[in-house]
């Protein structure tokens, strides 16, 4: 029997929790993939965040600590600074990270601290249940904005990777998505040049990836992508915004 | 070894550093700045990392962190910046993390003053975070046993896996004081292997975490932590006292309080008023127990302290209705002072007659 | 015999200073002591202070409230603040050079010291504040004036020790000063 599939190392046994159609497992088994393949996956130690991918501690095969809501990059700062050598990572979701999080994960940024987060932008809160986000799009309805966002009351989403780009601690700032096999490979791509800059010792490093939740925007997961591709990606542009090398 | 003369928020640095604490994150905020200074200065000598975090919500997160990584860690800051570090209190005590925190009282509620300060009482002894958790929390009366208290609480920290606090009036930080610093007591502790620290490829992963979402799971980890508590209890329960037996009067008082109340009990025995003191140097665990030892000659018990009755709760609870217990304090960075507290002595011991 | 001593005066008068070195001489006696500054906004402009506390025995309250056994003062603010907080018959130094009325109490021992010309005289107006530090020594005999040299280079280190003997001479100005 040959095998022709093999679930990554990177991952351990225990059954993803995950609505249907959500992509955190697709993004869940890139980062796993790409720390098997950087042969840092014995040296990881990943901070889940709180928020759907909360559990994200019994997926990863690697030391794992829980922060509390939106503290996933000082959490990370404290295990970097004592394991300089190890490859420190935080998994966090758009509440996390641009909401209840923003100071920890802009001085992380500032500080230049060697840690790679994986962001998942979904525009919306997943796990309390579909509120809005500070990524909600204008005009989406969510359980907190019940007649759409209206940017007059709060203003328009926020673009976290523009922000990040801006900050010179920043080593490695892109913006992916999971929509398409192609789609996937590219995010693959910069998930692993992200541990790259990590383990380079560059700075800090980034990757934005649209998700989508077809369980609170209401959708099929099919009808989730194509909402994901109209809507998502017009207002918040796939591409690289730093690289530590120029040029790339 | 000799004594030098130090000033207590860098005495505070110079014992964690003693302890072998590597890792600190903080933030500044007066009366407790010249710790993060100090450290600033001294621990990238003794081979440590300083780092000021953003907030004192990121700098208790990183402290979360770095002791769940298996480090040596302090965080230390005052009452406004303590409220805010309480959320990474809570995780910490949840995920069992060991770590130290050091809180230079001020003045509050809200941003209160900067002068000293107990009114963080309940804070320290009841959680100032969500859940069902307790932390060590030690009450130096000195620079010198600041010091001690330091040390032993790392040691502390790492045997029971649990946050230690350090409850200091912003006075015991700013004063100087002479102070020794004696090699600690060698006590063996567990090995960390709990720890974040990569598999290496030789163990399976380690999750540190304070998330236990089957109600039945939570209780479980309740009820170990509760054993836990219990074991501290029992264990770890300090205090200084004198006089109880022959007593009239009994002050209770900790901190800087305490040595304002004892000049008070000299002029107080020098009246012929015999008065009795407990000084309870863990307010969590707390020497309620002690209180079986006052004698029969005893007609109230005075608690003194820098708040508004939040220690003489405790004292309520320790005496059981046996005696009357009455209340001088101060607050908003007022300091008691020795008049005042003989005045209420004399009252309390005249009372009946 | 428990000192408690309040000095006072403007920033940059070495107030600070002269505390830290009596509680540091204290200590090489082998006594208890505490020193107690004043901190906070106060730190800039105004007043600064610190409180000593020098003992045979454990020292109680670190602070000074209408106890103190003597008060140092540099300026005309301090004495007004600080003369209240001394027992009858307390012992206060005042810097005679900035300060020309006297104090409102009169169940004081007061002592009248021309700090800042003594200190000219020695060719170095920065020493004031050890002038009043040696008044201080001679009328309460807190700690010998040895044990201040000592602790000198203990508090500002080896390299200020060339100015050990200016320093010597200006406790010893200030304490002949003082001798009624």
């Amino acid at each position: 029997m040959t095998i022709v599939y093999e679930k990554s190392k990177g991952l351990t046994d225990t059954p993803f929790h995950y609505c249907p159609g959500c992509t955190h497992g697709v993004i869940h088994k890139l980062v796993a993939e790409s720390l098997v393949e950087l042969g840092v996956l014995d040296d990881a130690i990943g901070v889940a965040p709180v928020g759907c991918s909360v559990l994200a501690y019994n997926y990863f095969n690697c030391d794992m600590q829980e922060a509390a809501h939106g503290r996933a990059p000082a959490v990370a700062t404290g295990i970097k600074r004592v394991h300089p050598d190890k490859v420190v990572f935080s998994y966090q979701g758009d509440g996390d990270l641009a909401s209840i999080g923003t100071a920890e994960i802009v001085h992380a940024a500032h500080r230049g601290e060697k840690i790679t987060t994986i962001f998942v932008n979904n525009a919306i809160y997943g796990m309390t249940g579909g509120q809005m986000a500070p990524t909600t799009l204008v005009g989406q309805k969510t359980t907190t904005s019940p007649f759409g966002r209206d940017e007059a009351h709060c203003g328009k989403p926020i673009r976290m990777s523009e922000l990040l780009a801006t900050i010179d601690g920043a080593k490695f700032v892109e913006r992916v998505t999971v929509d398409t096999p192609a789609n996937i490979r590219k995010a693959k791509k910069a998930i692993k040049r992200s541990f790259e800059c990590q383990i380079k010792g560059e700075g800090f490093a980034i990757v934005e990836v649209l998700s989508t939740c077809p369980t609170n925007w209401g959708f099929t997961p099919l009808k989730a992508l194509d909402w994901l591709r109209d809507n998502m990606i017009p207002y918040y542009p796939l591409g690289n915004f730093r690289d530590f090398e120029e040029g790339k | 070894m000799s004594k030098i003369l130090m000033k207590g928020n860098e005495a505070v640095g110079a014992a964690a550093i003693k302890a072998g604490c590597k890792y600190f994150f903080g933030y500044p905020i007066t009366p407790s700045s010249e710790i993060p200074e100090y450290i600033s200065r001294k621990l990238p000598e003794a081979g440590g990392v300083f780092l000021q975090a953003e907030s004192e919500i990121a700098a208790i997160n990183m402290v979360y962190g770095a002791g769940g990584a298996g480090a040596r860690v302090m965080t230390a800051s005052s009452s406004p910046g303590i409220s805010l570090k309480q959320e990474g209190i809570t995780y910490c005590a949840g995920a069992e993390i060991p770590c130290v925190i050091v809180n230079m009282m001020r003045g509050g509620p809200g941003l209160g003053s900067i002068q000293p300060s107990q009114a963080d009482y309940y804070q320290s002894t009841r959680g100032g975070g969500n859940g069902d958790y307790r932390t060590l929390c030690y009450a130096p009366s000195s620079i010198q046993e600041l010091v001690d208290y330091i040390m032993l609480a790392f040691d502390k920290a790492d045997y029971y896996r649990n946050p230690v606090l350090i409850a200091a009036d912003g006075m015991i930080g700013q004063i100087m004081e002479a102070v020794e610093f004696k090699e600690p007591e060698p006590i063996e502790l567990p090995p960390k292997d709990w720890a974040t620290t990569g598999t290496g490829g030789k163990r399976k992963p380690v999750i540190v975490n304070s998330l236990y979402l089957q109600a039945e799971e939570l209780q479980e980890h309740n009820k170990n932590l509760e054993k836990k508590y219990k074991v501290m209890e029992e264990n770890e329960v300090r205090y200084e006292a004198f006089g109880l037996e022959d007593a009239e009067v009994v002050c209770v008082a900790y901190g800087t309080t305490s040595r304002i109340v004892k000049t008070a009990i000299k002029q107080a025995q020098a009246k012929g008023i015999k008065v009795g003191m407990i000084r309870p140097i863990t307010l969590w665990p707390y020497p309620y127990d002690i209180y079986k030892q006052i004698g029969p000659n005893a007609k109230g018990i005075l608690g003194v302290e820098m708040s508004l009755g939040q220690l003489t709760d405790d004292i309520k609870i320790g005496i059981a209705g046996r005696l009357p217990v009455y209340f001088n304090g101060t607050q908003g960075g007022m300091v008691p002072t020795p008049g005042s507290i003989l005045a209420e002595i004399e009252k309390i011991a005249g009372g009946t007659k | 015999m428990e000192q408690k001593v309040i000095m006072a005066g403007f920033g940059g008068q070495g107030i600070m200073a002269i505390g830290r070195l009596l509680a540091y001489a204290g200590m090489l006696e082998d006594k208890n002591v505490t020193w107690m500054p004043s901190y906070g906004p106060e730190m800039r402009g105004g007043t600064a202070n610190c409180a000593v506390v020098v003992s045979e025995e454990e020292v109680g309250s670190p602070l000074i409230s209408k106890d103190g056994t003597a008060a140092i003062v540099m300026n005309l603010p301090s004495m007004i603040k600080f003369e209240q907080e001394l027992i009858p018959d307390g012992k206060l130094i005042v810097n005679k050079s900035l300060i020309d009325i006297e104090p409102t109490r009169n169940d004081l021992d007061v002592y009248y010291i021309p700090a800042n010309e003594l200190a000219l005289e020695l060719g170095n107006s920065k020493v004031a504040n050890m002038i009043m530090l040696g008044a201080y020594l001679e009328v309460t005999k807190a700690v010998d004036i040895e044990s201040v040299l000592k602790a000198f280079v203990k508090v500002f280190g080896e390299n200020k020790s060339d100015l050990l003997p200016l320093n010597k001479e200006a406790l010893i100005k200030g304490a002949e000063a003082a001798k009624k």
